[in-house]
C-alpha cells in the first residue's frame, strides 16, 4: 500500500520559445544618463549582429509561470529521501543561504585590493583551516570547482611532487569499484590507469596489493569507505606499502560523511585528499552543481598547491603568487567563494560535536535500512558497513525485474531512486545511503515502500517493470535520446 | 542538533533493532589506533543567529555595493529580483542532478532551453548543460581540438584573460599539448594577425581567441578562422563578457565557443561559482565535454527530455570520456537562463548598447592606449600618477577604479583597464575621470 504519496497537481507548460511573443519584455532598464552610440560607428558595421533569431519574448509573469511549473516536475530534498550513493544528499540548510546571501558577500570583486575584502580572505581562511582539521591534514586548496575538480588537481600535485624527486612514474592503481571520476581524471593527468580487482569481500586484495605497487606506480587513489560503505581497515598499511616505494595515496572524500569526527583520512596516511562540498558540508546540488572540490595535502605537497594562496601579514590577509613550485591554476579567481560560505556556515553551525552526531546518525541510518531490507534483497558482500550499502537485484532478476525497474517503481512510493548499477563490481547494483537527515518516519516508509515493491516484484512483476505509473511522464525513451539526439529547440518542431 | 531529525528514544529503538549497544560499535570496523581520541578542534556548535552574526560582521569588512569599475572577467550587472526568487524554490535548489528523467523534467527542460538560447546567442549548433566557468570551459575547448584534430599544438592569443592563459598551462601540461603565444598589435590591441600566420602549421589543433579581448577589444575572428582553416586548425572563439553576445555579431568561423555567463545573473561573489559554456557544430557533438540534455518521448509519446549521449562522460567511459567532469554548475546557469528569459531578444540588445554608451562616455574622457573598437571596457594611460594610486584616490571617495594591468602585462604598468555597465552613474564616472585625470594621490 502506497502510504507517502497520493498524487499531486501537475501543469503543462510548453517551452520558452513556443509561448513567445514578439515585443514582450519582462526586463526594464532605467532611461540612459549619457548620450547613445551608434554600435556601428563604434564598433565598425561587420562586428554588429543582427537580431537574435528565435530568441524567446515573455513577460515578468509568463518568465515566473514557466519556471515555477518546472520547478513542481522535479523532486528535491525538500520533499522527501535521496537514497542516492555516495552522492550525500542531506538537508540543505537555509541559514546557509542567508549567510551565502548577504550584500556584502555578493557584490564583491574578486580583483578589488586586498584590504577592501578582508571579509571574504577571513571566510577563507577559517574554512581551510577547519577543512584541514577534520581531515587531519596540513593544508587545503579552496581552488577547485567541484569533486572531479579536486581529484584533478590532487592528481597534478601527485605528479609535481614526483617529477620534483626525479620521476613523475607512469601509472595510477585505481579499485574496480572506484567511481568513474577517478580513472577519467588519471587520464586526464596523463597517467596510465591500471584497475586493480577488489577481493571478494570488497576491498582491497592485501595479498595482491603489494605486487602491484611498483616503481611505475605514482598513486593509489582509494575511496574510504569504499563504495561498497565498507571501511577499508588496512589503510594505514596500504599507505605504508606505497610511501615504501615512493608512491602517495591519494583518497576521494566524497565518503567523508562516514568519518567527520570519527577518525581522520591524515592519520591513516593519507597524502592527499579531495572533499566534495557539496555532499558531505551541506551545500545544496543545485540540479547538477555548483559544487566545491577543495584539495587536502600533507606538508610535502604543500609548496605544489594552486596559486595563489591566503598569507597572513601583519594581521591582514593577502594573496601569495610567490609559489615558484605551484602548479599553476586550476581555474580563474580563487573558487566557488559562494559555496564556501555555506559550507562554513554549517561547519559553525554543527562544531565538532554536531559533525560527530552527523556520521553517527548517518551510519546508524544506514545500519538500520540494511538490515530491516536484507530479507527481502540479496546483500552480495556480507562486511559492516558504514553510511550506505549495496544490495543486488539478483533475487527479483528472476522474475525479470531489475534494479532499473525497483528503482522507476520506488518513485510511485514518492521516493526518489538509489543510485543504480553503480558500483561496477555488482552485478544489478542497488546502492543505498539515506544520510542523516533522514527520520526514523521517513526511513520506515522508504522500508515500507521496498518491502511492498519486493513483494509486487513476485506477484506482480509487470507493474514494477513498466513504472513508473504516477508521474508527469511516464518511463523515457533514453535509447532513442541518444541514437537520434535533438539538443535544441528549432522553429520547424 | 536541528539538523538531525531523531530523538534519543528513536536512537535506542533503532540500536535496540541492530542488537547494539551503543553508537559507538557502529565503528568497531575502524582500527582503534585509527579511531579519534579527542573532540575536533574547532569551536563549538553556535546557534543560526551567531552564525549569521559571524557573517555579518565579515561582510561588513568588505567594500561591497561600491561603484564599481573593475571587469577584467567579473562583472557587475544588475540581477533581477525574480531570478532569486526563482531559483531559490527548493524544487530546483536542493535537487539533484537530473539522471531519473522522470522526476526531473523541470530541470531538464530548463537545460533543454539553455542550450538552445546559447546556441541562438552565439550561432553555434549544440550547447552542453554547463561547465565550472569560462576559464575551464576554454580549456575543456582546447582538449577537444585535440581529439578532434589529432594535433598536439595551440595557438592562444596574449590578448586572452591572463588566468584563463595560466588555467589552459596547468591542463596542457600533462597532456603534451604545446602551446604557442600569438602577440597582439601594440597599437591596435588586437592580435596581430600576420605574425599569428606564421605560428599556425599543419600540427595546430587550434587557434584561440578571446573577442571581446582581456583590454575589451573586438577581435578579427573572421580574418582569424581564415588562418586558422587554412592550416587545417579549429577557431576557438572565447569570451568573457557574455552581454557582448547581444550586440556582437557570432564569429562565423568559430568552431568551438567557449565562455564565461557570469554576467546573466550571477553575483560577482569574490570570483565564484560562476557558470561556463562550450557550444560547437553539431559534427563535433560527440566530442564534447559535459553534460547534455536531449528531447525524446515517453512511453506514451508525450515530449519529454532527458540527460544524453552520456558515452562521452566519465560514469560510462570512465579513463576514455571526453572529460572528467561530473558535478557542473546547474544553479548557477538556471540563473542565466532565466536572465535571458526575462530580458528577451530586445532586453539583450537595449542592455548591450546601454553597456556601449556608458563605457564609451567614460573613455571619452580619457586616454586611450589601443585604438582597436571596444564593447564596455577599455584600457585608459594614467598619465599623471600611478593605476594604483589613482585607485586609492578613488577608494577615498567610496569608488572602485580601474585593474592595474601591470601585474599580467609590464608594457602596460602605466594603464588600467576599466569597465563601464549599465550599472555605471554618470556622476560616478565624471568623478573617476575627475580623480584619473587631475593625478590625485591619497
Amino acid at each position: 500500500m502506497i502510504r507517502k504519496v497520493r498524487s499531486h497537481i501537475v501543469q503543462d507548460e510548453p517551452l520558452l520559445f513556443e509561448i513567445s511573443s514578439a515585443g514582450k519584455r519582462g526586463c526594464q532598464l532605467p532611461a540612459l544618463d549619457v548620450p547613445p552610440v551608434d554600435p556601428a560607428r563604434a564598433l565598425g558595421p561587420e562586428n554588429v549582429r543582427g537580431e537574435i533569431e528565435g530568441f524567446p519574448e515573455l513577460s515578468e509573469v509568463e518568465v515566473v509561470r514557466h519556471f515555477t511549473r518546472l520547478s513542481t516536475w522535479n523532486y528535491a530534498i525538500d520533499l522527501g529521501m535521496y537514497p542516492l550513493g555516495s552522492c550525500t544528499m542531506k538537508y540543505n540548510p537555509r541559514a546557509n543561504e542567508a549567510a551565502a546571501s548577504m550584500e556584502g558577500l555578493l557584490w564583491v570583486h574578486p580583483y578589488q585590493p586586498e584590504e577592501q575584502v578582508q571579509g571574504c580572505l577571513e571566510i577563507m581562511a577559517r574554512l581551510e583551516q577547519a577543512l584541514a582539521e577534520i581531515t587531519g591534514m596540513d593544508a587545503v586548496s579552496l581552488q577547485p570547482a567541484a569533486g572531479a575538480h579536486g581529484e584533478l588537481t590532487g592528481i597534478l600535485l601527485v605528479r609535481a611532487l614526483l617529477t620534483s624527486r626525479g620521476n613523475p612514474r607512469r601509472k595510477i592503481l585505481i579499485p574496480d569499484s572506484a567511481h568513474g571520476t577517478n580513472p577519467a581524471t588519471a587520464a586526464i593527468a596523463g597517467y596510465e590507469v591500471e584497475n586493480i580487482k577488489s577481493n571478494e569481500r570488497g576491498m582491497i586484495d592485501m595479498e595482491a596489493f603489494p605486487k602491484l605497487v611498483t616503481e611505475e606506480v605514482a598513486a593509489l587513489m582509494i575511496t574510504n569507505p569504499n563504495t561498497l560503505g565498507v571501511f577499508e581497515e588496512n589503510i594505514a598499511r596500504i599507505a605504508g606499502i606505497l610511501h615504501e616505494k615512493g608512491a602517495l595515496l591519494y583518497m576521494d572524500g566524497a565518503n567523508m560523511n562516514a568519518l567527520a569526527g570519527i577518525t581522520r583520512p591524515g592519520d591513516a596516511g593519507v597524502d592527499v585528499m579531495h572533499l566534495n562540498l557539496h555532499k558531505t558540508f551541506s551545500t545544496p546540488h543545485g540540479g547538477g552543481g555548483p559544487g566545491s572540490g577543495p584539495v587536502a595535502v600533507k606538508r610535502e605537497l604543500e609548496p605544489f598547491l594552486p596559486k595563489p594562496r591566503l598569507k597572513q601579514v601583519g594581521g591582514r590577509w593577502v594573496w601569495d603568487y610567490d609559489r615558484p613550485l605551484s602548479i599553476g591554476r586550476v581555474r580563474a579567481f580563487y573558487g566557488n567563494f559562494g559555496v564556501l560560505v555555506r559550507a562554513l556556515a554549517y561547519i559553525m553551525a554543527c562544531g565538532p560535536e554536531g559533525l560527530r552526531a552527523a556520521a553517527v546518525d548517518a551510519v546508524l541510518n544506514s545500519n538500520y535500512l540494511r538490515k530491516a531490507l536484507e530479507p527481502y534483497y540479496e546483500l552480495p558482500h556480507r562486511e559492516p558497513t558504514m553510511h550506505e550499502c549495496v544490495f543486488s537485484d539478483q533475487r527479483q532478476a528472476r522474475r525479470g525485474v531489475r534494479t532499473m525497474d525497483i528503482a522507476k517503481r520506488l518513485i510511485d512510493y514518492g521516493f526518489h531512486p538509489y543510485t543504480v548499477s553503480f558500483p561496477l563490481i555488482v552485478p544489478g547494483a542497488m546502492m543505498i545511503e539515506p544520510t542523516e537527515s533522514e527520520s526514523k518516519q521517513e526511513l520506515d516508509l522508504f522500508i515500507d515502500a521496498m518491502v511492498s515493491i519486493a513483494r509486487e516484484a513476485e506477484e506482480n512483476p509487470e507493474l514494477v517493470r513498466t513504472a513508473p505509473h504516477s508521474t508527469r511522464t511516464s518511463r523515457v525513451d533514453e535509447v532513442t535520446a541518444a541514437r537520434k539526439p535533438v539538443l535544441r529547440w528549432r522553429p520547424s518542431q | 542538533m536541528r539538523f538531525l531529525p531523531k530523538s534519543d528514544s528513536e536512537r535506542q529503538q533503532m540500536l535496540e533493532f541492530l542488537g547494539l549497544d551503543s553508537t559507538e560499535q557502529l565503528f568497531a570496523q575502524i582500527p582503534p589506533e585509527l579511531r579519534l581520541a579527542r573532540p575536533l578542534e574547532l569551536p563549538p556548535g553556535r546557534s543560526e543567529y551567531e552564525v549569521l552574526e559571524y557573517f555579518r560582521e565579515r561582510s561588513g569588512q568588505n567594500a561591497a555595493g561600491w561603484p564599481c569599475f573593475l571587469g577584467a572577467g567579473a562583472y557587475f550587472h544588475y540581477r533581477p529580483a525574480v531570478v532569486d526568487a526563482l531559483i531559490s524554490r527548493g524544487e530546483f535548489l536542493t535537487a539533484y542532478t537530473p539522471y531519473q528523467a522522470e522526476i526531473s523534467q523541470g530541470i531538464l527542460m530548463a537545460i533543454f532551453e539553455f542550450q538552445t538560447m546559447i546556441c541562438q546567442l552565439t550561432g553555434m549548433e549544440v550547447a552542453n548543460a554547463s561547465m565550472y566557468d569560462g576559464s575551464t570551459a576554454m580549456s575543456e575547448a582546447a582538449l577537444m581540438a585535440r581529439r578532434i584534430t589529432g594535433r598536439e599544438h595551440i595557438v592562444l592569443a596574449r590578448s586572452v584573460h591572463p588566468e584563463y592563459r595560466e588555467v589552459l598551462a596547468t591542463y596542457a601540461r600533462n597532456q603534451a599539448i604545446r602551446i604557442r603565444e600569438a602577440p597582439f598589435d601594440p597599437e591596435k590591441g588586437t592580435v596581430d594577425l600576420e605574425r599569428t600566420a606564421s605560428l599556425l602549421d599543419e600540427n595546430t589543433a587550434a587557434l584561440i581567441i578571446q573577442s571581446p579581448n582581456f583590454f575589451g577589444i573586438v577581435e578579427p575572428l573572421a580574418g582569424a578562422a581564415e588562418l586558422a582553416h587554412r592550416v587545417g586548425a579549429l577557431l576557438v572563439h572565447v569570451f568573457t563578457e557574455a552581454v557582448s553576445l547581444g550586440l556582437l555579431a557570432p564569429a562565423q568561423g568559430a568552431d568551438i565557443v567557449a565562455g564565461e555567463l557570469q554576467s546573466f545573473a550571477v553575483p560577482p561573489s569574490f570570483g565564484g561559482p560562476y557558470a561556463g559554456v562550450i557550444a560547437t557544430r553539431e559534427k563535433f557533438v560527440r566530442q564534447m565535454p559535459g553534460r547534455l540534455v536531449g528531447q525524446t518521448t515517453d512511453s506514451r509519446g508525450n515530449r519529454a527530455f532527458c540527460l544524453t549521449l552520456s558515452t562521452r562522460e566519465q560514469h560510462i567511459r570512465r579513463e576514455k570520456a571526453t572529460s572528467n567532469i561530473c558535478t557542473n554548475q546547474a544553479l548557477v546557469a538556471l540563473m542565466a537562463t532565466i536572465f535571458m528569459a526575462l530580458h528577451g531578444k530586445e532586453g539583450l540588445r537595449e542592455l548591450a548598447e546601454q553597456n556601449l554608451a556608458k563605457a564609451h562616455y567614460l573613455a571619452g574622457k580619457l586616454s586611450l592606449r589601443f585604438s582597436g573598437p571596444f564593447f564596455n571596457e577599455f584600457v585608459a594611460r594614467c598619465e599623471r600618477a600611478r593605476p594604483e594610486a589613482v585607485n586609492r584616490a578613488l577608494a577615498q571617495r567610496g569608488i572602485i577604479g580601474g585593474l592595474p594591468l601591470g601585474r599580467f602585462y609590464a608594457e602596460l604598468q602605466d594603464c588600467m583597464l576599466l569597465c563601464a555597465t549599465e550599472m555605471s552613474r554618470r556622476e560616478h564616472m565624471d568623478q573617476l575621470a575627475d580623480v584619473l585625470l587631475a593625478g590625485e594621490t591619497q
